[in-house]
């Protein structure tokens, strides 16, 4: 690591600082040390003379390095789908410098012994910082609560069943109370398994014109709504993992003019696709909460334009292709979504849907805020974790040349614009195009 | 009609339809004959896969191929590596590998024939996937209603019972629409689709349903969906939708009854309408043979009426 970094003639953006423009950055033993704003067009000459590595980000953005609140690495149990550290290099591929993991490993993180585990196996491998999500129930049964007062000392930022709800109201209400001695946030995984049913897509009319049977949007909006009642009673803290409905968006925006202590997230391919893309029956398409209506990708671009939805996640559940070479139905649920997820998002600015200041908070600023982490920011004295990209750039997305091992992206093919140049953790260029 | 496969009725046109059925009159001839066989699909291979139990469709199928001199493999998932694990894919591509012509496939999952259709370099014959198609079904009603009626134009086609779980009745909707009949839908609000489909109509009554319709095609209850609270018991569901003598009154005087088989009698179906003059249930028996060998037929290459 060179002591000395200067990032020079790049656009800042940093919405924790409220700060958008050329300049220069500097960074000494992994920290940020100053954020210099050029007035007018002057350009810095290369100040090489003090011995800093010099970086020339002349037509970039220089914004902190992203934070994914979702991601599934599948390490303890699933490695033939994903590793630690092939997540992680898929990760700083697509400009995140901290993901956090879901529990739903095998075994599932659900004692101090598996975070411990994750923690050492990222410090050894990880390519970015990763902090993990703990089970809220033993086994993610949603019986009997996990240990979530020691999964926290160990390292856990905040806890969820993800992948399953916790179904019991009273397990729920117990994970609320237990968890505000902590401070920490319960993230719900929010659906009902019976509405649910053994439906496959969004209900609607393309699950009509298909012929599978849906998951008609209440499934999710009816856990929202009991989630955002028990935060309400407890004081607990909530944040909504994945949200799909524009009824979903609805619920939460009632409730923080509620003053619930309550935040959200979505994910790129939620507002990309819509339920037409089931169309063939490509197993890429199936995803957990499914793709929705075009009506309900409309209320994602119009919940994180409002600030409703405050976080996008990429929900990154990488799978072995024997998992999706199937019957649809029988395919396993999840996309792919560390590698496509920058670009994807770049179209909500491009399209006028959220100013790149708005998109870099929900990228990076308000995920390290929701879950009390230092990072989301280019302010003097924090780590110098960075993302530095390319808003223009185009490329064609091959989903065999992905980092990660996961391949199952409905996305492929696909014509890109905007991609990551260089991201940095702790002032270390882990990834350089 | 050049095509390889047929998946979905959304991929017939009017005339593709016509075309089918006109030489399935034909083929209704030779099967009046002394000896039923015609040597149109000679030296062809098909395989029917069958994930599904099927005695109907399966044998109707059978003796389709059977009278085009075709060979025939039946694939008994019941006793085949399915039953060790094997997948879907692996399963194909060692069918694929014997070199066949056709495979004729009947699955649980949506969507399985176009899957088969892109990994497998056959003709593919829907024979029913999932709750979704079953082309087939709908051209042998299409056969049958015009054998009756003449014309689809203008006609009234009433589609009773299970609708949301039924591939009869998507097929049948879609191909009826094509063909220029108006279709209804008849059932209890949990069994038909939370929307109605561009140009049905949906009715909770089927008194009102019924009323003045030309055709009447039954759908089979099953008894799985009363555990899974579609409808509280048998009884409560014939007392509100069962087709009975004074609910076909409702229907024009010269109106068809029909069923894709096999009927619960007593459930969906009053025993004195299912055996009584307006039924039509044995004819679409006799059709669904007439229509496969004519499907077959013509996806295999065949341009002229045999």
């Amino acid at each position: 690591m060179p002591e000395k970094i200067l990032i020079q003639n790049g656009h800042i953006v940093d919405p924790s600082q409220l700060i958008d423009g050329i300049g220069d950055i500097s960074i000494e033993n992994g920290k940020i040390v100053s954020l210099e704003l050029k007035s007018g067009k002057a350009k810095s000459k290369a100040r090489a003379s003090d011995g800093a590595k010099v970086i020339d980000a002349t037509g970039l953005y220089v914004t902190p390095g992203f934070v994914d609140m979702h991601v599934h690495l599948r390490e303890p149990g699933f490695e033939h789908k994903e590793t630690i550290a092939t997540g992680t290099k898929a990760a700083v591929k697509g400009g995140f410098t901290t993901v956090c993991c879901m529990p739903n490993t095998s075994p599932v993180n659900d004692n101090s012994e598996i975070t411990a585990f994750i923690l050492d196996k990222a410090a050894e491998a990880g390519a970015c910082r990763v902090f993990p999500i703990g089970a809220i129930t033993k086994g993610q049964q949603g019986e009997e609560l996990a240990e979530i007062g020691n999964m926290h000392d160990t390292g856990c930022v905040g806890f969820s069943d993800d992948g399953r709800p916790v179904m019991n109201s009273l397990i729920m209400r117990r994970a609320f109370e237990y968890g505000k001695a902590f401070g920490t946030t319960m993230i719900s995984h929010a659906e009902d398994i019976h509405l649910a049913g053994d439906g496959v897509m969004h209900e609607g009319e393309a699950s009509i014109r298909f012929g599978l049977r849906g998951i008609p949007s209440a499934a999710e909006e009816v856990m929202i709504a009991r989630d955002i009642i028990l935060a309400q009673m407890t004081g607990g803290k909530l944040h909504i993992a994945h949200v799909s409905t524009k009824g979903s968006v609805a619920l939460i925006r009632k409730a923080k003019k509620d003053w619930v202590n309550i935040t959200a997230e979505t994910c790129p391919h939620y507002f990309t696709l819509t339920d037409m893309a089931v169309e063939g029956y490509n197993t890429a398409m199936r995803v957990n909460p499914p793709l929705r209506s075009a009506e309900d990708m409309a209320a994602m671009k119009a919940g994180l334009a409002d600030g409703t939805i405050d976080a996008i996640a990429t929900d990154h559940a990488p799978h072995h292709r024997d998992d999706k070479l199937m019957e649809f139905d029988k395919a396993l649920c999840g996309i792919s979504g560390l590698e496509t997820a920058l670009a994807l998002s770049l179209q909500l600015v491009r399209d006028g849907v959220l100013t790149m200041s708005q998109l870099v908070n929900a990228l990076a600023t308000k995920p390290a805020r929701i879950l009390g982490l230092p990072y989301g920011t280019l302010a003097a004295g924090a780590a110098a974790d960075i993302a530095i990209f390319d808003p223009n750039r185009t490329w064609t997305v091959d989903a065999q040349t992905f980092v990660s091992k996961g391949k199952n992206t409905p996305f492929d093919g696909w014509k890109m614009q905007g991609q990551t140049v260089m991201t940095l953790v702790e002032g270390n260029i882990v990834y350089s195009l | 009609m050049t095509r390889k496969h047929l998946i979905t009725m959304r991929d017939l046109g009017k005339a593709d339809i016509h075309q089918i059925l006109d030489t399935a009159a034909s083929f209704k001839d030779v099967l009046k004959r002394d000896i039923k066989k015609v040597p149109a699909l000679r030296g062809k291979t098909v395989v029917n896969l069958f994930y599904e139990p099927s005695t109907r469709t399966r044998t109707s199928f059978e003796i389709a191929e059977k009278r085009l001199s075709t060979d025939v493999v039946n694939f008994a998932v019941a006793s085949s590596s399915v039953t060790k694990g094997e997948s879907l894919f692996d399963t194909i591509k060692n069918i694929e590998a014997y070199g066949v012509d056709f495979v004729v496939v009947r699955h649980s999952s949506t969507g399985v024939p176009n899957f088969i259709a892109e990994h497998m370099d056959v003709s593919v014959i829907n024979a029913g996937d999932g709750i979704n198609e079953h082309p087939t079904q709908a051209l042998l009603d299409a056969l049958t209603i015009r054998e009756h009626k003449g014309s689809f134009e203008g006609l009234e086609v009433a589609i009773v019972g299970d609708i949301i779980h039924s591939r009869v009745a998507r097929s049948n909707m879609i191909g009826l629409q094509t063909l220029g009949a108006k279709v209804r839908y008849i059932g209890p609000p949990t069994l038909l689709p939370p929307q109605a489909p561009p140009g049905v109509k949906m009715y909770y009554s089927i008194e009102e349903g019924l009323k003045g319709v030309d055709v009447i095609i039954m759908l089979r209850i099953q008894m799985e969906r009363m555990n899974k609270s579609f409808f509280p018991t048998t009884a409560d569901y014939f007392c509100h939708w069962g087709l009975t003598k004074d609910r076909l009154a409702m229907a024009k005087k010269d109106a068809i009854v029909m069923h894709p088989g096999p009927m619960n009698r007593g459930i969906e179906i009053a025993s004195d309408v299912a055996d009584g003059p307006q039924n039509v249930i044995l004819q679409q028996v006799t059709n669904g043979l007439a229509v496969r060998m004519s499907v077959l037929y013509h996806l295999s290459g065949g341009e002229h009426h045999a």
